[in-house]
């Protein structure tokens, strides 16, 4: 039995069909991250999930109960917001019991679950507090204790940490992540434009863009084999380098060409049989690239020398253009100098020029 | 060669323009305040001295009876009882039609802002358009149908008159403001469980103080300053004060009185005078707080 199940819902703004049959399974504890640009659908999803968005067909089903129909409250879902939402005339203490409140919870009950929340979450100082006397992460924190003292089965998430900056943003991610591991069985989806915290955080990730679900997967399914271009482009810091190309028919398999540089195929696993003299890309990851004396590829140039402390992004370029590669030492990075690049065949991955589909 | 460098504050300089600026504001806050100062000159002299026609001269023999005479014993037509009468007659159409008018549009902004209801913008246009065109349009018939269910000339009939022509500017304020404030609020207390009403009034109301400032200055000098309502609908018992001080200025045997006029359109326009004076920081503070997210 799955946590959350959406099947085949259509969500339509008058003419404009933002989602036409979209179906996606969620298990029970699981913490699924929908990732996509903006404009991609994934709040979207996640508002007709909880109620505060009709579907114009399709069901959706929580802990085993069709809700397409119910009213948000009745879910069993908590949600948290990239705005907060705290109300903003009442203490922390009374946003927090609000939602107990309106369901009539006895006094004593509502008490010992707010402050039991307040402590999770290490906010029992701030209970007396009015939002705005609170900093953008106890904000967050206010706004999550909110979700935790509902006792949902299902934690909705949207954008919550895009306001924040840098140094909080890690700090409540792995709260975030911390929270799950306590909960045990809750389940969590959390939507968010950012891959890092998709990353982190995620058992499973759905890759969305344009309305339509791109990929499923963990995410080291997602990072090592994007399913298409557009995943392969969106998932990874520096982006992954594309080399347009053809496949040729080399000595031993299959070879990948283009101008100048040529890579032999073997170890690569193709998802059907190829044939040769099809137009590719070649997508490579710029830490699956090595600064070499002697490489696969020679004659680059330095272009460009990114040090990120605890690696260094040099770009380089040969005749056929320009490559990210990540070195983690500052050895031989200068602009101007000459290297050539040792590649890790097992670890690119091949795309169909004319539909962007892993090969 | 001896030159200053420039630091800190940048020295101030008279020119001709900031000269011509000041004129102009002094000159255009002159051209506002003259009449009032005649007014409340002529109202505290006798009517020997007006006579005499020095309109903008201080008063040499300074007295308040025409204050006295225009509050409890001026003549309205056929009774002598001043404009008191009005006065009471004025705050009893005031209060009621104020809260009604301000907690109706309140919630038929909160609806079509936060609960998008099928229709809501048709529904609005509608409204919006009842409030341009002119009310006149609207007397006679809106006479016929108070008379027809028996409320026409009381003091309910005043009362909802207010009520509905205030619908559109309240609702409009209202809606509009709601629309600035995030959505996810509301979303966040549909998740906790609250429904129409408890979210009106425990979330969404008490965000709303500055609107309610707003509106509530608006409906008051508005309902206030009504004649043509108050003249058609009030019936006899409940004119209010505009009304009646028509009467007294216009009811005169003999030598017009200039001092009770003034004295009495004075008071007549005392009450929007301190609500602007009393509320007029908030009613600036309340615009820019509904401009800027708050």
């Amino acid at each position: 039995m799955s946590a959350v199940s959406v099947r085949d819902v259509t969500v339509a703004f008058e003419a404009f069909r933002v989602f036409d049959g979209l179906s996606l399974d969620i298990n029970e504890g699981e913490f699924i991250v929908l990732l996509g640009p903006s404009g991609c659908g994934k709040s979207t999803l996640l508002n007709a999930v909880a109620g505060l968005l009709d579907v114009s067909s399709g069901q959706i089903w929580i802990g085993g109960k069709n809700v397409t129909w119910e009213e948000p409250k009745d879910r069993g879902i908590a949600m948290v917001f990239q705005s907060y939402a705290l109300y903003p005339r009442m203490s922390v203490r009374e946003n927090m019991s609000f939602g107990l409140r309106m369901a009539k919870t006895p006094k004593p009950e509502i008490e010992k679950r707010v402050n039991q929340a307040a402590e999770t979450l290490q906010i029992t100082h701030l209970l007396d507090r009015r939002p705005d006397q609170l900093s953008g992460g106890q904000r967050q924190r206010v706004a999550i204790g909110r979700a935790l003292v509902r006792d949902a089965s299902v934690f909705l998430f949207d954008e919550p940490l895009s306001n924040l900056d840098a140094k909080l943003r890690n700090e409540l991610r792995v709260e975030i992540k911390r929270l799950h591991a306590r909960l045990g069985k809750t389940t969590m989806v959390y939507v968010t434009h950012d891959q890092i915290e998709a990353m982190t955080l995620a058992d499973r990730i759905v890759v969305l863009k344009e309305q339509k679900v791109q990929q499923i997967g963990s995410p080291d399914e997602i990072y090592r084999c994007p399913s298409n271009l557009f995943v392969a482009g969106f998932v990874g810091s520096p982006q992954m380098n594309f080399i347009k190309g053809r496949l040729k028919g080399g000595d031993n398999g299959l070879e990948f060409v283009s101008g100048k540089r040529r890579l032999p195929l073997v170890g690569y696993q193709f998802s059907q049989k190829q044939r040769a003299d099809g137009e590719v890309v070649l997508g490579i990851r710029p830490e699956h690239l090595t600064v070499a004396d002697v490489g696969t590829w020679s004659d680059f140039k330095i272009d460009v020398v990114e040090p990120m402390g605890a690696d260094t992004i040099v770009w380089c370029s040969d005749a056929e253009g320009s490559l990210q590669v990540r070195t983690n030492g500052c050895k031989g990075s200068a602009p101007g100098q000459h290297l050539a690049l040792g590649i890790d065949t097992t670890q690119v991955s091949l795309f169909a020029a004319n539909t962007g589909e892993r090969l | 060669m001896n030159t200053i460098e420039p630091q800190g504050c940048r020295p101030r300089r008279l020119t001709v323009g900031r000269v011509g600026v000041y004129a102009f504001l002094l000159t255009a806050a002159l051209f506002i305040l003259l009449p009032l100062w005649i007014m409340i000159m002529t109202s505290l002299k006798p009517m020997d001295e007006i006579r005499l026609g020095n309109i903008v001269a201080l008063p040499t023999a300074l007295t308040f009876e025409a204050w006295s005479k225009a509050w409890s014993s001026a003549c309205t037509g056929l009774e002598c009882n001043g404009i008191s009468v009005g006065f009471w007659n004025s705050v009893r159409i005031l209060i009621p039609s104020v809260a009604l008018s301000i907690i109706v549009g309140a919630i038929n902004g909160y609806a079509l802002s936060f609960w998008r209801v099928k229709g809501a913008n048709v529904m609005f246009g509608v409204l919006l358009l009842g409030a341009f065109i002119p009310y006149q349009v609207f007397l006679y018939p809106l006479v016929r149908i108070f008379s027809m269910t028996g409320i026409y000339n009381s003091l309910l009939c005043i009362i909802l008159v207010h009520v509905i022509f205030g619908l559109p500017t309240m609702t409009l304020l209202f809606r509009n403001y709601y629309l600035g404030l995030p959505i996810e609020l509301f979303k966040a207390a549909r998740i906790d469980g609250g429904g129409f009403w408890s979210i009106f009034f425990r979330v969404i109301l008490p965000m709303s103080t500055p609107m309610l400032v707003v509106a509530t200055i608006l409906q008051v000098t508005g309902i206030w300053n009504d004649f043509i309502f108050g003249l058609t609908f009030a019936g006899r018992q409940n004119l209010p004060m505009t009304v009646q001080l028509n009467n007294i200025v216009h009811s005169t045997q003999g030598e017009r009185a200039y001092n009770v006029d003034m004295a009495a359109t004075m008071l007549a326009a005392l009450v929007p005078l301190v609500v602007y004076f009393v509320s007029g920081r908030w009613f600036v503070r309340g615009i820019a707080a509904g401009a800027v997210k708050g």
